[in-house]
């Protein structure tokens, strides 16, 4: 490794590698929030035949003539595409592979006939389809290196617009937005960035230097700017690590192993982003669950206590279980845990009391409970027999902000529709008890 | 002779993969076609590398497990991970096929599969790999056995599920509404695009397959506004797309899948510009 | 009211986790014309669905003629919205219709000569004749509800339900469907409609559901459809209810728990 990054024509690669990484993924972010994902991989496979017929004309392998080639067949991919798009029936999603399977099979074509025709000077050209990244030269890092300056640039200064023209393309042009101007250098960057990709990781996997980073980069954040931020140090990251496995196993494809790093990092950013993630999403749904298995149980001794003549506040397991209909295993792990919070205690004989800090929380619930009770009755005029199974599950998810609220809109009630006790934590609170 | 065989077998293809394709483009899930085609890749490899030779049974057994992998995969990135379907689909077709790539490195040795067979084909080989009874009885080709089961499986499914698939492709909310089961039909064509894409395939290479299951389709849909007519027409132009890419590659000495791709595409660029009433041309005039 | 046809019993729907429907109970009575009405985004597309079982509730039940869906599917007829289906689909006005006749069971059967009558029929009622063989792209937006209504007579159901067969629909459509109902009321169906035009609530139902997230009014039109129900429903929506409904869906929150033993 280390002879590996001391030689520059390695250290090139490298370079070049990263730098179109993440150009791509920063253009990449804005195609994935256009709705137009496989875009780029249409445009990756349109660009072959381009590249063979800038061969076929000039006779020579040029890398500024194949590059030129292969932008004019993208550019004309794209127009292709939003005329069809424009002047059929038919919808985006068709026009998109109905361009790439023509244009790629014109591309085979023209790749073959040169091919079996005798040109001396062709071989190579097929590297456009699988990518050579391990055989970059310093000529072809100088050139990726401008063009992704170039798209960074231009992203920059056009940002704000095309925030805009991604959020709403109708609002925009409303606005008197150049939008034709705007998607016009949206489209030639895309392109641009194609063409320099597909040299390094092919046609076919094009696709997934736009789609990939920008997809995982979503996970993140809700932000535009953090997004493509994100996206494009994943797409450097993905350049470094392929030219890496390259150098250490020399059998090994680049531009795979690229996008392998990519698809991991989507995979990982899928299960394991913070609240996009689907492990967070779970692991809420979970904290909500013990949420009201904790509170459902400090209601139950609220409720034992009320109820009970004696004024007794210690109450067996079985008691509370019977009070709310716990299961059994639910309700000693509820209590090992409210016990651990110092809600309960232990108090004898295996029975179980409310901490006043204890106490003060099951007032809360109820005291949820009961106002949202009253307010489905008096705001929305629901029947008193329809009104208890909703607040079971909202009284858990009241926050302090909107206990205040509820109180101010129902005027600090004494009573719920079924005539139980609002508890409040100073009595005095309550401004009409003698209702 | 060897002609004749190449052209039937283009022709099975498109037929089969135009008549799917029907149904995709009006579900507007072009794309999915071309997704799955590529995604088999790792299946091909494994099945290669645990059968040890390119046996058509473990081939097709490893690939469509890929191709129901790949369904499974888009629909989980989609529900689960809520993330946008075009996204979905880009994200798992292209790392499944990359994993491939990397698998027939990493087995160089022991895999004699060519990348540019997987997405080309050998349609041109088609005639030379024959079935010969014991007997000792010529057959003709074998991929025109295999392409012409699959066809006869896939007319028998059509036939007999056609109400099923209009009413679900039509208006999935209204057949839900009468009790028909949405997902069932979504799934049984799922399936049968996955086997259809392996099958053709294995044969014509993934770029053929999936230029004959959106171009013709497209070409036919732009010509007709009855379904029947359409899928009728995807099977003709199906046939003239064959004919026509065989001729235009024995001329210029090219790539077969290639040139039938490029007639496809000279078909529904006709339609385009001229069709009656919908066609561009008719548009101008109408400015 | 002693013949219900739809019973909604404390009727809880979320879309994308976020509730659009608490709690809402009502019944509908048999043989009347129903609208229901309340401001966008109060969630009246979505009853529909549910009464149709396209949308899981999170709580409580619906039951049409006072048996579930299941058992009663045959008599329940459904027209979406106009919008959600690609018209370029290429189909005949005819061969929509049919699909009025289609049965789960049925798939792989070929209509009968008694369904084709059934088609032709319901095609004539809704004065399409002319235009059973055409592409329904072809036809105008009236005409293209249509098309759905007599999809729905073919299916010879007893409970019609409607999402906005009025909107944009030009005024010989409107009058073709406003006389299809009249004589579905005198055949004793009952259409219930999803509808937005306040101004033609009196003169076209008999029955009103005034919703705005939750139900505000249900009742005879002359009860029901009162200038303090409609401020109720037009009067933007509860600030604390449309917060509770926000924090449920940023907090992913079941709006039932589900923790507990059933009570017995």
């Amino acid at each position: 490794m280390n002879t590996f990054l001391s030689d520059p024509n390695a250290q090139a690669v490298v370079a070049g590698v990263m730098l179109l990484g993440a150009s791509a993924g920063l253009t990449g972010t804005f195609t994935l929030v256009r709705k137009r994902a496989l875009l780029g991989d249409a445009i990756a496979h349109a660009m072959l035949p381009g590249v063979c017929l800038a061969f076929l004309l000039t006779g020579q392998k040029n890398p500024a003539w194949l590059l030129l080639g292969a932008l004019v067949s993208g550019w004309l991919s794209l127009l292709s595409m939003d005329f069809i798009a424009r002047h059929s029936k038919l919808k985006p999603d068709t026009a998109i592979a109905i361009v790439l399977s023509t244009f790629f099979g014109l591309g085979i074509v023209l790749l073959t006939y040169i091919q079996h025709s005798g040109y001396g000077d062709q071989a190579g050209l097929d590297k456009f389809l699988f990518g050579k990244a391990a055989s970059l030269t310093i000529q072809d890092v100088l050139v990726f290196g401008w063009v992704a300056a170039f798209i960074v640039g231009v992203v920059l200064v056009f940002f704000r617009a095309f925030r805009m023209l991604a959020f709403d393309f109708d609002f925009a042009a409303a606005a008197g937005m150049p939008v034709r101007l705007l998607e016009f250098v949206l489209a030639t960057i895309t392109v641009l960035v194609v063409a320099t990709g597909i040299q390094a990781v092919g046609v076919v996997l094009m696709a997934a230097l736009l789609i990939t980073p920008a997809a995982a980069a979503r996970f993140w954040t809700d932000r535009l700017w953090s997004m493509a931020g994100l996206s494009a140090l994943l797409g450097s990251t993905a350049g470094l690590f392929g030219v890496g496995i390259s150098a250490l196993a020399p059998a090994m494809p680049t531009g795979p192993w690229v996008v392998v790093w990519l698809s991991v990092a989507a995979a990982v950013s899928a299960l394991a982003a913070p609240r996009r993630g689907i492990l967070a999403r779970s692991a809420l749904r979970r904290r909500n669950a013990r949420k009201m298995e904790r509170e459902n149980v400090l209601k139950a001794f609220y409720q034992l206590q009320e109820a009970n003549p004696l004024q007794l506040t210690a109450f067996s397991k079985e008691d509370i279980q019977e009070r709310g209909y716990f299961r059994y295993s639910i309700l000693r792990k509820t209590l090992a845990r409210l016990r651990r919070l110092g809600l309960v205690e232990v108090v004898s004989q295996l029975r179980w009391q409310l901490t006043d800090k204890g106490l003060g929380e099951s007032r809360r619930v109820v005291r949820l409970h009961r106002l949202w009770e009253l307010y489905l009755s008096h705001k929305l005029g629901m029947a008193d027999d329809h009104i208890h199974d909703s607040a079971e599950a909202i009284e858990h998810l009241l926050t302090p902000d909107m206990e205040k609220r509820l109180l101010e809109e129902l005027c600090y009630p004494a009573r719920d529709p079924h005539q139980s006790e609002i508890p409040y934590d100073d009595p005095l609170r309550s401004q009409n008890t003698a209702l | 002779m060897n002609a004749f065989w190449i052209i039937l077998t283009g022709t099975l293809v498109a037929t089969s993969s135009g008549l799917l394709g029907a149904f995709l483009l009006l579900r507007k899930m072009s794309m999915l076609g071309d997704a799955i085609s590529h995604a088999v890749l790792p299946g091909i490899v494994i099945a290669y590398l645990v059968a040890g030779s390119r046996e058509p049974l473990p081939m097709l057994l490893g690939a469509a497990g890929f191709g129901v992998l790949a369904t499974v995969l888009i629909e989980m990135l989609y529900r689960k991970a809520r993330l946008q379907s075009d996204a979905a689909i880009g994200v798992t077709f292209t790392g499944l096929f990359a994993l491939g790539i990397i698998l027939i490195s990493a087995f160089a040795g022991q895999v004699d599969l060519d990348l540019d067979c997987v997405l080309f084909g050998e349609i041109a080989y088609v005639p030379i790999d024959v079935w010969i009874t014991p007997s000792g009885l010529n057959l003709g080709p074998r991929a025109v056995w295999i392409l012409g089961g699959l066809l006869v499986l896939l007319l028998l499914l059509l036939g007999l599920g056609y109400k099923g698939l209009v009413i679900t492709t039509f208006q999935a909310e209204y057949a839900a509404a009468l009790g028909v089961s949405v997902s069932f039909w979504h799934y049984l064509l799922m399936s049968a695009v996955s086997v259809t894409t392996v099958v053709s395939f294995e044969v014509v290479g993934a770029m053929l397959v999936v230029a004959f299951m959106v171009v013709p389709p497209a070409t036919a849909f732009l010509l007709t506004n009855k379904l029947q007519h359409m899928l009728a027409l995807t099977v003709l132009l199906g046939l003239g797309t064959a004919l026509g890419g065989y001729c235009l590659a024995a001329w210029l000495d090219a790539s077969i899948a290639g040139a039938m791709s490029v007639v496809a595409g000279a078909f529904f660029l006709l339609a385009l510009l001229l069709a009656p009433r919908t066609g561009y041309r008719h548009q101008l005039w109408q400015r | 009211m002693a013949d219900i046809a739809v019973e909604a019993h404390n009727l809880t729907v979320s879309y994308h986790h976020k509730p659009v429907l608490w709690d809402v109970d009502f019944q509908l009575p048999q043989g009347s014309l129903i609208g229901i009405v309340g401001p966008n985004g109060s969630g009246k597309t979505t009853l529909l669905k549910s009464i149709m079982g396209l949308v899981q509730p999170d709580s409580g039940y619906v039951e049409i003629f006072g048996k579930p869906l299941e058992q009663v599917r045959a008599r329940v007829s459904y027209v979406p919205q106009r919008e959600s289906v690609d018209w370029d689909f290429p189909i005949s006005v005819r061969e929509v219709v049919e699909m009025g006749r289609y049965r789960p069971g049925r798939l792989l059967r070929r209509l009968d000569s008694t369904d084709k009558a059934i088609v032709r029929q319901s095609i004539a009622r809704v004065g399409l004749e002319a235009f059973a063989d055409q592409q329904i792209a072809q036809l105008s937006g009236g005409q293209q509800q249509r098309v759905f209504i007599a999809r729905a007579l073919a299916q010879q159901a007893d409970l019609y339900l409607m999402d906005e067969p009025f909107a944009g629909v030009d005024a010989t459509s409107e009058r073709a469907i406003l006389q299809l109902l009249a004589e579905m009321k005198v055949a004793g169906k009952t259409v219930v409609m999803v509808h937005h035009d306040l101004q033609t609530v009196q003169e076209y139902f008999d029955w009103v559901l005034l919703l705005n997230t939750r139900l505000v009014a249900c009742g005879p039109v002359s009860s029901a459809f009162t200038e303090d129900n409609l401020r109720q429903a037009y009067g933007g929506q509860l600030t604390i209810l449309s917060k509770v409904a926000h924090l449920v869906e940023e907090h992913d929150f079941p709006v039932r728990d589900r923790s507990k033993k059933q009570r017995t």
